[in-house]
């Protein structure tokens, strides 16, 4: 089964794929104004194009499970599509050696008034076999389905579920050479996924080849032997998935990054602070819903939404995430260090303050908060400008999205400025332990236990009592 | 062009389950199941039976008697084409989940349409049969021969305007809702209800020859209504002539507008 020439079993050459898309006047014209008109012929060319791929060349050796990443619309499913036979691509060249499936929707072809039986037989010669091999096969796709006390049931009366399971089930023992799998690993409950992971990895053993298109950057790296990364339907990086992954993972942090510095320059506006500047945007003109200026605190502060307010004696005039490297930012590693940096301004001297934080998850829990009364802090005066740091030394958060609230209150609660989760920060981790809160820890093992450190993400080292154990 | 038309010999397989998951899947869960088939033209018949001997009596000449058999002749091969024509064109937009995510030759689509519209009208051919025997049991050997060829050509016919009309309809969406109309206007401008010769004043001669489904009409019945010999052969064979063209032109713009079908369904 196994063949022992490196022979390609998928060659991309120079794959341009161009959508066309219509002008507004196309989509009303109808057969009528087009014939009368004798612009029938004109009216099914493209008034404006879309590049879904832009010369992307890549080959895939028989036998091995190549992987394609990418942002949502970089071209991904359109590759795969092109591959399959599904889509021709408008330039170049795709062959694909052996038979194909693609387990691109599954199910696609089933009828819902029909009984599963008869969809098995029917989607099975779409795919590809002959009735007499469908036959032979019945049996282990409805177990493996798990589904066959169902089976004569028209697949209406089917759970997604079930839909998707017997869609799966048709599709992989279609016996291909050639398997094409977009995204679809996410089919029916644990022990399902655990099956169909199975199942790949049963193909892979028998030498046949894979491109799989998935979001699953971690199933890339252990999964795969060679990844492409697809950006705007171009190659970004070829090659090695674990380099691969990297590079995308970098980008998705810079844009990721980009994306927050946009919402927080929208939150800093919404509550007058001026964005990323000193100077305080005008009072009015504030969004309504928002309970910028308000002297009183919300009466439930657990309920309260994001928002600012306070008496503005002592006002937070600007606010900062500052990271390892010194720069304001928004997305940081665990086990990073990370600063928050407040500008304060003082109207007037004040003698009773206190500076607060409060860290939350994205559900809005609260996980850490403290404030310099707690830690038995008395203030004696604040009086003009001034800065105030929040210095963590280790990051020690899993990955996820935490918002802030920041506060500069009197002792007895009453607001001068009260920042409720106005900031949001992104935790990265190559780790993907579970929880929010990443105690500094390692594993001690006695001699008889040994165990092998299969990857070391750079997240992972710090904590790593012997680093030994990566090589 | 021609490479794909011999590949679809390789799809006859996949055809033949899907007409077969086409006929099963369309009476199901009603209560007379595929009993339907036969009583669906025989509860047409009796519509227009009625339409034509209660409600205006007398527009039917005389001598075109038994009428039920006269209109019968016309109307089963005529709800054959017009079905096939209505499925046809909305055959892709329906299945266009396999267009979009199967590999799968989109013309099967139209021509299970055509092909599961065909049986039904197999299927209705028995209570046609039933009434021969029981007006006019006279019928010559010769004439049936005919009656397949006539099956055939219309079969070729419809096959080419459905390509033509479901190609069509993905881009111009308006068809669909333009043909049921189209459809209401042919059968009454074809001699179905009336005799060829005793058209409507109106309505010359030269329209109803321009007509091919009056061809087919007359066909039908001059095999199976009228006595003596098959009369109408001449006709038929240009009209046959004619459906080879249509059925490649209606291909050809099929395999054209193909590669779009996907992005446009």
């Amino acid at each position: 089964m196994a063949t022992n020439t490196p022979a390609l079993a998928i060659r991309a050459d120079h794959v341009t794929k161009i959508y066309r898309r219509f002008a507004h006047k196309r989509q009303f014209a109808t057969l009528k104004s087009a014939i009368l008109s004798g612009s029938l012929v004109r009216d099914l060319k493209p008034d404006e194009t879309f590049r879904a791929l832009d010369d992307v060349s890549f080959d895939v050796e028989a036998g091995k499970t190549y992987g394609i990443i990418g942002r949502n619309g970089s071209g991904k499913s359109t590759m795969l599509k092109c591959v399959a036979g599904i889509t021709k691509p408008t330039n170049g060249k795709v062959t694909v050696n052996g038979r194909i499936s693609a387990l691109i929707e599954l199910g696609a072809g089933f009828h819902p008034e029909i009984s599963g039986r008869e969809n098995v037989f029917i989607n099975g010669i779409m795919l590809g076999l002959s009735k007499a091999e469908i036959e032979k096969r019945f049996d282990e796709i409805v177990e493996f389905a798990e589904l066959a006390p169902f089976i004569d049931a028209p697949v209406k009366t089917y759970s997604s579920g079930m839909y998707m399971r017997l869609g799966f089930a048709v599709a992989v023992h279609v016996d291909p050479d050639v398997l094409l799998v977009d995204e679809v690993l996410a089919v029916g409950d644990e022990g399902f996924a655990h099956k169909c992971l199975d199942k790949f990895a049963e193909f892979r053993r028998r030498g046949k080849t894979i491109l799989l298109v998935t979001h699953s950057l971690g199933l890339v790296e252990r999964f795969c032997d060679e990844a492409l990364w697809l950006d705007k339907g171009r190659v970004r990086g070829v090659g090695d998935p674990k380099r691969v992954v990297d590079a995308y993972v970098t980008e998705v942090e810079e844009s990721e990054e980009a994306f927050l510095a946009a919402e927080d320059a929208r939150n800093r506006e919404r509550v007058d602070l001026g964005a990323g500047s000193s100077v305080p945007a005008p009072a009015d003109g504030t969004d309504a819903s928002v309970t910028a200026g308000n002297v009183e605190a919300p009466a439930d502060m657990f309920q309260a939404e994001a928002g600012r307010w306070g008496s503005r004696e002592i006002a937070i005039t600007r606010v900062d995430l500052v990271g390892p490297d010194g720069q304001p930012g928004h997305v940081f590693q665990t086990g990073e260090p990370l600063t928050i940096r407040l500008q304060l301004e003082a109207a007037h001297p004040v003698k009773d303050f206190v500076f607060g934080m409060g860290l939350f998850n994205a559900d809005g829990v609260c996980i850490y908060g403290t404030n310099t009364n707690i830690e038995e802090m008395s203030a004696q005066e604040i009086s003009g400008k001034g800065e105030v740091g929040f210095v963590i030394d280790d990051l020690a958060l899993t990955e996820g999205t935490y918002k802030l609230d920041l506060a500069v209150h009197k002792l007895d609660g009453f607001p001068y400025d009260y920042h409720r989760q106005l900031y949001t920060f992104r935790v990265k981790s190559r780790i993907k332990d579970v929880g929010f809160f990443r105690p500094r820890h390692s594993w001690t093992f006695s001699p008889s236990i040994r165990l092998t450190q299969l990857s070391g993400p750079e997240g992972w080292r710090p904590h790593m009592k012997d680093d030994d154990t990566t090589a | 062009m021609f490479h794909n038309l011999r590949q679809l010999v390789r799809y006859r397989a996949l055809i033949q389950s899907l007409v077969t998951r086409e006929l099963k899947a369309r009476y199901r869960g009603s209560v007379l199941g595929f009993f339907w088939s036969f009583v669906n033209p025989l509860l047409l018949l009796v519509v227009y039976s009625f339409v034509f001997s209660v409600v205006l009596p007398g527009t039917h000449p005389q001598e075109i008697e038994p009428y039920a058999l006269f209109l019968f002749c016309g109307l089963l091969p005529w709800t054959w084409f017009s079905s096939s024509l209505t499925e046809a064109a909305n055959s892709l937009m329906a299945g266009g989940n396999l267009i979009k995510k199967v590999l799968f030759p989109a013309e099967i689509l139209p021509i299970v349409s055509v092909l599961a519209n065909m049986m039904h009208f197999f299927f209705g051919l028995p209570i046609l049969l039933a009434f021969l025997l029981y007006f006019q049991p006279t019928i010559t050997f010769v004439e049936v021969l005919w009656f397949p060829v006539v099956v055939a050509v219309q079969l070729l016919f419809t096959l080419g305007l459905s390509l033509l009309l479901a190609a069509l309809t993905v881009h111009f969406r308006d068809i669909k809702d333009i043909l049921s109309n189209l459809l209401t206007l042919w059968f009454f401008a074809t001699p179905i209800i009336y005799p060829m010769h005793l058209a409507p004043g109106t309505m010359s001669k030269a329209v109803l020859n321009a007509n091919p489904f009056s061809h087919f009409a007359v066909s039908y019945q001059e095999i199976l209504f009228y006595r003596g010999p098959f009369g109408h052969w001449k006709w038929l064979m240009a009209i046959f002539a004619a459906s080879i063209v249509l059925f490649l032109v209606g291909y050809f713009l099929f395999d054209r507008l193909r590669d779009s079908f996907a992005e446009e369904v």
